[in-house]
């Protein structure tokens, strides 16, 4: 086959387009220009918009022996990457910059590109498993659990799937970077990158208010009593603790939580931790790996890309979903995607758009939110 | 596996196959020992094939041995030229601070100027050009006599690098002198395709390249008028005149020497089947793709480069797919990072951004033959039909 391997500059993509090689495919590498100014991002970048990390890739194909070549999709990302993670944060919600990439970057912008060129699959150093299944080409947690990357793959669709290779899924990382090792390739020992490629410096409050500027607001508690202020709604996440600024100390003593984001009237509710657990969640923006699952069924649901399924139930209706955790769950944000799991298989993921308890009545913002989801499921 | 058994190579621009007799020359000349400024035998065996050289680049390019400053490549002499002509005019008075340069010059050029911009306080002026790619020597007239005391130099190439279209130098050149500028030419991609002397032109220096013209790599040379004051770049032993310190290499200036002598020989001859090959690239290329589009003026530019727009395609999806059939050629200059940018040459031609984005650059050398011509007209319609299915993807 004729296989364009992305590669990032990275230990994972390199392995990855050198098995494509091995296995006696055509392989040509694409480094993926991200940044539209790459020289703003050289000093103490984490992900793969730097013009070292591009070097590192064409060094990669180089000992590999294939043809190399940047594409620019700086306006792409920047359009439907970085512009949708600033105006998701606007919105109060908690977005996955990354899963956003692969669904309109990495597998679509990239890989219809490559499909018209004569390609037949984009390869990716992401840790998943493609599996030939009961569902066809079923897309699988990677063994090495701490590597497995099959949440931020969850918006792939089952035509996206179709030309998507994944071949690290079955090794874990440390057997990868020896390989490379091995392989004479030299970013075997260069770290892992982290974080959020586009803000170099980690501090993403900071790269949203440079973005979205100052937007004070008061931060209250579930009675609606003014506690304090901030600077801008972008800086909280639900179930956030850390940094709320609060001077004096709740009555009862108990540590407080950001329970609800309401960026329109600029207001951060903080409460305890108790008022955190949601065990029902509505989503959109539904995207199915395979075919879309029908009725009731039951499932792993993990809403977080570090998190782990948990027991649940979700019920498809059109575009939007509903699911209901088997144990009330904290930490789940309008924003972050819901992915499900048969097991090892992802089923699909969508978009949570509330969260709420399904057994709880109240007049906080918090509950007021908990009870529409319900009215709205 | 990407590369099929036979190469076409239609890049000659960005580098030239080596010619055979000059591997011979470097090879042998790195067999004997010496330093060319030592004063025992083997300094003055070495200093001897060095001033030999010297004298055959000299007498290639119709200029004195002595005018021959040995550089490690057309970017260091562009760089020495540029730079030390207005450190050297703007100490002299200080009034002349001002830069007159063609909008299309190499980036060599372009960005040395730049530089003398952003941190030396030059004041720049970039000269408009027609939209073949050809000087506004009018613009040129203009900028110049609205202040001649206040011009440290003028630059302006030879032949452009990415369209080939060759600059009016005589008229720069007779324009400076009539106001006693000095003018810098940077004639590397001329050297061997048009006829290139150095007296005759009238510049007062002038940048030649050896790995353009089947010479090694990491060698060129400044032709450096008698007269003309230049403050070093590069300080240390005091070698070439004082003017660019640095151990003399004796095999680099011997294949360089060569790689002139051989292409200087046969220029017109050279240059008639070059142009012959070149054109009927084209017209094979329009035949497969009605609409392409010839970026320059085939008249007057230099008879191997055929810079081509194809609309609704971008350069790189082409550059991939004739690259995996063992096609190579260009987007336009070889740049470093690899990210393609539109090319400030056809910027300045006024092409609009997308055209300039479609765009490919084949140049022919001395290898190329008919079946490299052959090729690419077999190759460039479906070629062409699946990069503008690309091109169309994703596009809002």
């Amino acid at each position: 086959m004729r296989i364009l391997a992305a590669m990032s500059g990275g230990v994972d993509s390199a392995v990855a387009a050198a098995r494509m090689v091995e296995a006696g495919h055509d392989v040509t590498g694409v480094h993926l220009a991200l940044s539209s100014n790459p020289k703003s991002f050289r000093s103490g970048a984490r992900g793969c918009c730097t013009v070292e990390d591009s070097r590192d890739a064409r060094r990669a194909a180089d000992v590999l022996g294939i043809p190399f070549y940047i594409w620019d999709l700086a306006e792409r990302f920047r359009e439907d990457v970085v512009d949708d993670f600033v105006a998701e944060y606007a919105a109060g919600r908690t977005p996955n910059p990354c899963m956003r990439c692969n669904e309109k970057i990495k597998f679509a912008a990239v890989l219809d590109r490559a499909l018209a060129l004569g390609f037949d699959a984009v390869c990716t150093g992401h840790y998943a498993r493609i599996v030939d299944g009961s569902h066809g080409r079923e897309l699988h947690r990677a063994v090495d659990p701490d590597k497995d990357q099959s949440y931020v793959l969850g918006v792939l669709t089952a035509e996206q799937l179709a030309h998507a290779m994944f071949p690290l899924g079955d090794t874990p990382k440390t057997d990868i970077r020896e390989e490379a090792e091995r392989r004479g390739l030299a970013v075997a020992r260069k770290p892992d990158s982290h974080d959020i490629c586009f803000i170099s410096n980690g501090d993403t409050a900071g790269f949203l208010r440079d973005q979205l500027g100052d937007a004070p607001g008061e931060i209250v508690d579930t009675s609606g009593e003014v506690l304090g202020a901030h600077d801008g709604t972008f800086g909280f996440t639900i179930g956030q603790r850390k940094g709320l600024g609060i001077g004096t100390p709740a009555p009862d003593g108990k540590r407080r939580y950001v329970l609800d984001i309401s960026p329109t009237d600029r207001t951060v509710t903080v409460g305890p931790r108790e008022q955190l657990a949601v065990d029902e969640v509505a989503g959109s923006s539904t995207r199915w790996c395979g075919p879309a699952p029908e009725g009731v069924v039951t499932c792993g649901a993990q809403f977080r890309a570090h998190g782990e399924a948990v027991p649940a139930r979700a019920e498809v209706h059109g575009d939007e979903i509903t699911v209901w955790f088997d144990v009330a769950q904290e930490g789940v944000a309008p924003g972050q995607a819901i992915v499900l799991y048969d097991g090892e298989r992802v089923i699909g993921s969508a978009t949570i758009d509330r969260a709420g308890t399904s057994d709880r009545a109240g007049t906080s913002d918090r509950a007021r939110a908990g009870a529409q989801s319900v009215a709205g499921g | 596996m990407y590369e099929s058994e036979r190469r076409v190579y239609l890049d000659h621009a960005a580098t030239s196959p080596v010619l055979p007799g000059v591997v011979e020359v470097v090879a042998e000349a790195m067999t004997h020992l010496g330093n060319p400024s030592s004063l025992h035998a083997a300094g003055r065996q070495a200093r001897k094939m060095v001033e030999e050289s010297r004298e055959t680049v000299a007498a290639a390019l119709g200029a004195r041995p002595s005018e021959v400053v040995f550089t490690s490549g057309g970017t260091e002499a562009d760089n020495l030229a540029v730079k030390g002509l207005y450190w050297s005019r703007r100490s002299a008075d200080e009034r002349r601070v001002r830069i007159l340069a063609s909008a299309v010059e190499h980036h060599a050029v372009l960005d040395t100027v730049q530089w003398l911009g952003d941190a030396q306080g030059a004041r720049i002026e970039w000269l408009p050009v027609d939209a073949t790619g050809r000087l506004d020597v009018d613009a040129l007239r203009v900028a110049i006599e609205r202040d001649p005391d206040s011009v440290a130099l003028v630059t302006v190439m030879w032949a452009n690098n990415e369209v080939g279209t060759l600059q009016p130098i005589d008229e720069v050149s007779a324009l400076a002198r009539e106001h006693g500028i000095p003018f810098h030419t940077d004639a590397v991609q001329a050297v061997g395709q048009v006829p290139v002397n150095f007296s005759a032109s009238g510049a007062d220096t002038m940048t030649i390249s050896g790995h353009k013209i089947g010479g090694p790599m990491g060698v060129g040379a400044l032709l450096l008028q008698r007269d003309v004051e230049l403050t070093p770049v590069l300080h240390g032993g005091g070698q070439e005149r004082d003017v660019r310190s640095g151990t003399l290499d004796t095999p680099s200036y011997a294949g360089l020497a060569t790689a002139v002598a051989t292409v200087t020989d046969d220029v017109s001859m050279h240059a008639r089947e070059l142009g012959r090959l070149r054109d009927e690239l084209v017209r094979r290329v329009r035949d497969a793709v009605p609409d392409v589009v010839y970026n320059g003026d085939p008249s007057s530019s230099l008879p191997s480069i055929a810079h081509l727009s194809f609309p609704g395609c971008e350069g790189d999806s082409l550059l991939l797919l004739l690259d995996a059939m063992g096609i190579h050629c260009s987007t336009g200059s070889a740049c470093s990072t690899g990210v393609p940018r539109p090319s400030h040459v056809l910027l300045a031609m006024g092409i609009d951004e997308e055209v300039a984005r479609a765009s490919l650059r084949f140049s022919l050398g001395r290898t190329s033959t008919q079946e490299d011509v052959d090729a690419v007209a077999g190759a460039i319609g479906p070629v062409t039909e699946r990069a503008r299915a690309a091109g169309m993807v994703g596009v809002r």
